[in-house]
C-alpha cells in the first residue's frame, strides 16, 4: 500500500497539450476516483501513473519514490482495463498467474494466491475455462483477480464498468467497493459516470479539458461544488441553473425572484448564475408559479420539466424538478415551488467560480 | 437453366411465397454454383491435364485423332519409372524441400522482428522502414538477379542451396513482413500494455503473447513464403548449375526438355509430384489461413 502524489504534471502529445498542470495526493489506502467527459485527460492521467505513457512535465511519486523513469513493471502497480485485456490463449488460471509467473514465484505460492484470488471472486469454478467462455461480469472479476494476485501497491482501474449492461454495472460497483474495503489497497479509478464517481469513491477528482476542477469527497463536491463546471456534472439529473443578477438582497432574473443563499454576497457586479438542485426545489402554494412541460414518474419520485416564471421561452428558465411527492399536474398546467435558499449555489457569470 | 425453369408450374398470383423462393433458388444458382462450378472447372483443369498427361504411353500423347485427348486408353508407369529412375528427381525434390523450408524459416524470423518493431515499438522513422520493406518487394526478381549473382559469386555461394536460401528472402521478407504488420495490427495493444504492467519484457510479450495470437497470420505467411520459395525459377535457373542441385521448377523444365525434344510424360509427372507439397501444405491449414486474411483475434 502507498500514497500516490501527482505534482505538476502536464503532457503534451507533440504540440497539443491534454493535461495542464495537474496536482492530485492521494492518501494510503484512499479510493480516489478521476471523473470527467471524454477528453478531458483522465485516462491520459492513470496512463501516466500506471507508466504506459510518459511524463512531459512535473513528477509522479508512488510511495514516495517518484517514478518518472521507472517502467510499468517496477512501480509495483496493477491496471484492470478497460476491455479487460485478457490473454485470449490462456485460461483464467493462467491469466491469473501470469505476473506470478513471470516474477518467477514458485508454484505452490502461484497457486495459492490464485486460488485465494480466485475465492475472493467467486472465481474458483472457472479457473480451467478460457477468457471467451465467460460473461462479461465474470470477466471483468477475472481481470480485477489478475490485479489482485499481485498484491500491488496500488490498483489502477480504467472505466472498467463501461462494457457492462445498467444492472451488472451496478452490482459490480459495489463488489469493487466491497473488495476496496476488504484489500485496503490504495486506488486510483477513471470513469466518465459521475454515479460511479459519487457511490464508490472516497475522494473524487473532477476533470474538465487537462485541469482539475475540484479535489475532494463526494459529498463535499455535491454540497459545495467549487465552479459551474463541478456544480453542472456532479448530481443527477444536473443542477438547474438560471443567469440573473443580485438586487436587493435577492436574486432576479426577469420577473423571477429566488431568496438568496446565508453565504451568498450582498452585492456583486456583473450577471450571476443561480444554482439550485432539482431533488432541492420543493412544492409550495407561496412560491415560484412554473408551468409544467414534462412529468416524469419513476415511482419514488416525480420529475418535472418546467418553465419558471411568466417569461417568454427564455432557456435559462427552464428548470428541472424532482419531488417525492407525486405530482398529477399536466403539461400547461401551473405548479408552485420554492428553493431552500441554504441549498442554493452561486456563481460568478464570467469565471463560473463559486460566489458563495 | 432453362430446363429449371420449364419444371416450374404456371404461377397464379396466390402463389406469391412461391415465387419469391423459386426466384431466389434459381438465383442462387445463377449467381452461386454455375459461377463457382465454372472457376471450380478451369481452375483443376491443368491438374487433371497433368495427371492424364502422366500415366499416357507416348503415343497416345501425340495421336489425338485415334485416342480421345481427355482420357487414357493404355495407362502406363513408364514417365513415371523414367522420372523418377533416370533422373535425379528424389533429390531436386529434397533439395527444393531443404531450401524453402531453410529459406521460410529465415523469412519468417526476420519478419516477425520486424513487422513486430515497425508495428509496435513505433520507434522515429519506423513507417518509413516499412515503406523501404516494401519498396524493396516492388524491384522485379528478373532485374534484381543480375547484381545478386555478382553477391552470391563473390560470397561463394554459387551452385550452393545456400544461394537460394539467402537470396529468397529478398522477397519474402517485405511479403511475410506486411501480412504480420497487418495481423499485428489486429491483437489489442492493450494486451501487451497489460502484459507490461504484468511485469514482462518486450521479448516474453512477443513469445507469449502476441506470437501466440498471430499463430494463423505466421501460418498464412509461412505458407506464403513456402509457396513461393517452393515454386521460385529465376534465381534457382541463375544461382544453380549442377543437375543434382537444381531445385523441382527449374529441373524439370532444364533435365526433361532435351534440345527441342519434350519429355512430355515424365515432365508432366515432375510438375504433378511437384506440386503435390504444397497443396498438402494448403490442406492442413487452410482454415488459419482463410482466418488471418479474414478475421481478427477475438476474445
Amino acid at each position: 500500500m502507498a500514497t500516490v502524489s501527482i505534482r505538476t504534471v502536464r503532457k503534451a502529445f507533440g504540440s497539443t497539450e491534454v493535461l495542464h498542470g495537474v496536482n492530485v495526493e492521494v492518501a494510503d489506502g484512499e479510493f480516489v476516483i478521476l471523473v470527467g467527459p471524454s477528453g478531458c485527460g483522465k485516462s491520459t492521467l492513470l496512463r501516466m501513473i500506471a507508466g504506459l505513457e510518459n511524463i512531459s512535465r512535473g513528477e509522479i511519486a508512488i510511495g514516495g519514490r517518484v517514478v518518472n523513469n521507472v517502467p510499468p513493471k517496477e512501480r509495483d502497480i496493477a491496471m484492470v482495463f478497460q476491455n479487460y485485456a485478457l490473454y485470449p490463449h490462456m485460461t483464467v488460471r493462467d491469466n491469473m498467474a501470469f505476473s506470478l509467473l513471470l516474477a518467477k514465484a514458485p508454484k505452490n505460492v502461484i497457486d495459492e494466491k490464485v486460488g485465494r484470488a480466485a475465492d475472493i471472486l467467486g472465481l474458483a469454478p472457472y479457473l480451467e475455462r478460457f477468457p471467451r467462455q465467460l460473461s462479461g461480469g465474470q470477466r471483468q472479476r477475472v481481470a480485477m483477480g489478475r490485479a489482485i494476485v499481485r498484491d500491488p501497491q496500488v490498483f489502477l482501474f480504467d472505466e472498467p464498468l463501461s462494457n457492462l449492461d445498467a444492472k451488472l454495472r451496478v452490482a459490480m460497483r459495489a463488489e469493487i467497493k466491497d473488495l476496496h474495503q476488504r484489500l485496503k489497497t490504495t486506488t486510483v479509478y477513471v470513469t466518465h459516470d459521475q454515479i460511479e464517481a459519487m457511490t464508490m469513491a472516497d475522494k473524487i477528482v473532477v476533470m474538465n479539458s487537462g485541469n482539475v476542477e475540484q479535489f475532494g469527497a463526494p459529498l463535499e463536491l455535491y454540497d459545495r461544488p467549487a465552479n459551474l463546471f463541478v456544480a453542472g456534472f456532479i448530481g443527477s439529473p444536473a443542477m438547474n441553473f438560471i443567469r440573473g443578477r443580485i438586487e436587493g438582497g435577492a436574486f432576479r432574473s426577469g420577473s423571477v425572484s429566488l431568496p438568496l443563499p446565508a453565504t451568498a454576497p450582498a452585492s456583486h457586479t456583473g450577471d450571476v448564475v443561480y444554482g439550485i438542485r432539482p431533488e432541492h426545489l420543493r412544492l409550495d402554494p407561496n412560491g415560484v408559479g412554473a408551468t409544467v412541460l414534462v412529468t416524469e414518474p419513476t415511482g419514488s419520485e416525480t420529475q418535472v420539466i418546467m418553465q419558471l416564471g411568466d417569461a417568454v421561452m427564455h432557456t435559462e428558465t427552464r428548470m428541472i424538478g424532482a419531488f417525492r411527492e407525486r405530482i398529477s399536474h399536466r403539461p400547461g398546467e401551473t405548479l408552485h415551488v420554492a428553493s431552500d435558499p441554504t441549498l442554493a449555489h452561486l456563481f460568478d457569470v464570467t469565471t463560473g467560480a463559486r460566489l458563495s | 437453366m432453362t430446363d429449371i425453369a420449364a419444371d416450374q408450374p404456371a404461377v397464379t398470383e396466390a402463389d406469391g411465397p412461391q415465387i419469391m423462393s423459386w426466384d431466389s433458388g434459381v438465383r442462387r444458382a445463377m449467381t452461386i454454383y454455375v459461377p463457382l462450378t465454372v472457376f471450380v472447372l478451369v481452375l483443376l483443369f491443368p491438374f487433371y491435364w497433368m495427371a492424364i498427361t502422366a500415366f499416357k504411353p507416348n503415343g497416345e500423347l501425340m495421336n489425338y485423332k485415334d485416342n480421345n485427348p481427355f482420357w487414357i486408353n493404355h495407362p502406363t508407369f513408364a514417365n513415371i519409372n523414367k522420372l523418377l529412375f533416370e533422373t535425379d528427381y528424389g533429390h531436386w525434390l529434397t533439395t527444393t524441400m531443404g531450401i524453402a523450408f531453410g529459406s521460410t524459416f529465415l523469412s519468417l524470423f526476420a519478419s516477425v522482428l520486424a513487422a513486430y518493431a515497425i508495428q509496435r515499438l513505433r520507434f522515429k522513422g519506423s513507417e518509413y522502414v516499412g515503406l523501404a520493406i516494401y519498396a524493396a518487394y516492388l524491384v522485379p526478381p528478373s532485374i534484381l538477379f543480375i547484381p545478386l549473382a555478382q553477391v552470391v559469386y563473390q560470397l561463394g555461394l554459387f551452385d550452393t542451396p545456400y544461394a537460394l536460401i539467402l537470396t529468397y528472402p529478398t522477397f519474402l521478407v517485405p511479403f511475410c513482413t506486411w501480412l504480420l504488420i497487418g495481423y499485428f495490427k489486429s491483437i489489442p495493444y492493450e494486451l501487451e500494455e497489460c502484459a507490461l504492467i504484468d511485469g514482462a519484457t518486450r521479448l516474453q510479450i512477443l513469445r507469449r503473447i502476441t506470437l501466440p495470437l498471430a499463430v494463423p497470420g505466421l501460418i498464412s505467411a509461412g505458407i506464403f513464403a513456402f509457396t513461393l520459395s517452393w515454386n521460385e525459377f529465376i534465381y534457382a535457373l541463375a544461382f544453380i548449375s549442377s543437375t543434382e542441385k537444381k531445385t523441382v521448377p527449374v529441373a524439370v523444365l532444364t533435365e526433361l526438355v532435351q534440345g527441342d525434344v519434350y519429355h512430355w510424360g515424365s515432365l508432366m509427372t515432375g510438375a504433378l509430384l511437384g506440386s503435390l507439397p504444397v497443396a498438402i501444405f494448403y490442406m492442413f491449414f487452410v482454415e488459419y489461413y482463410v482466418s488471418s486474411l479474414t478475421g481478427a483475434v477475438k476474445e
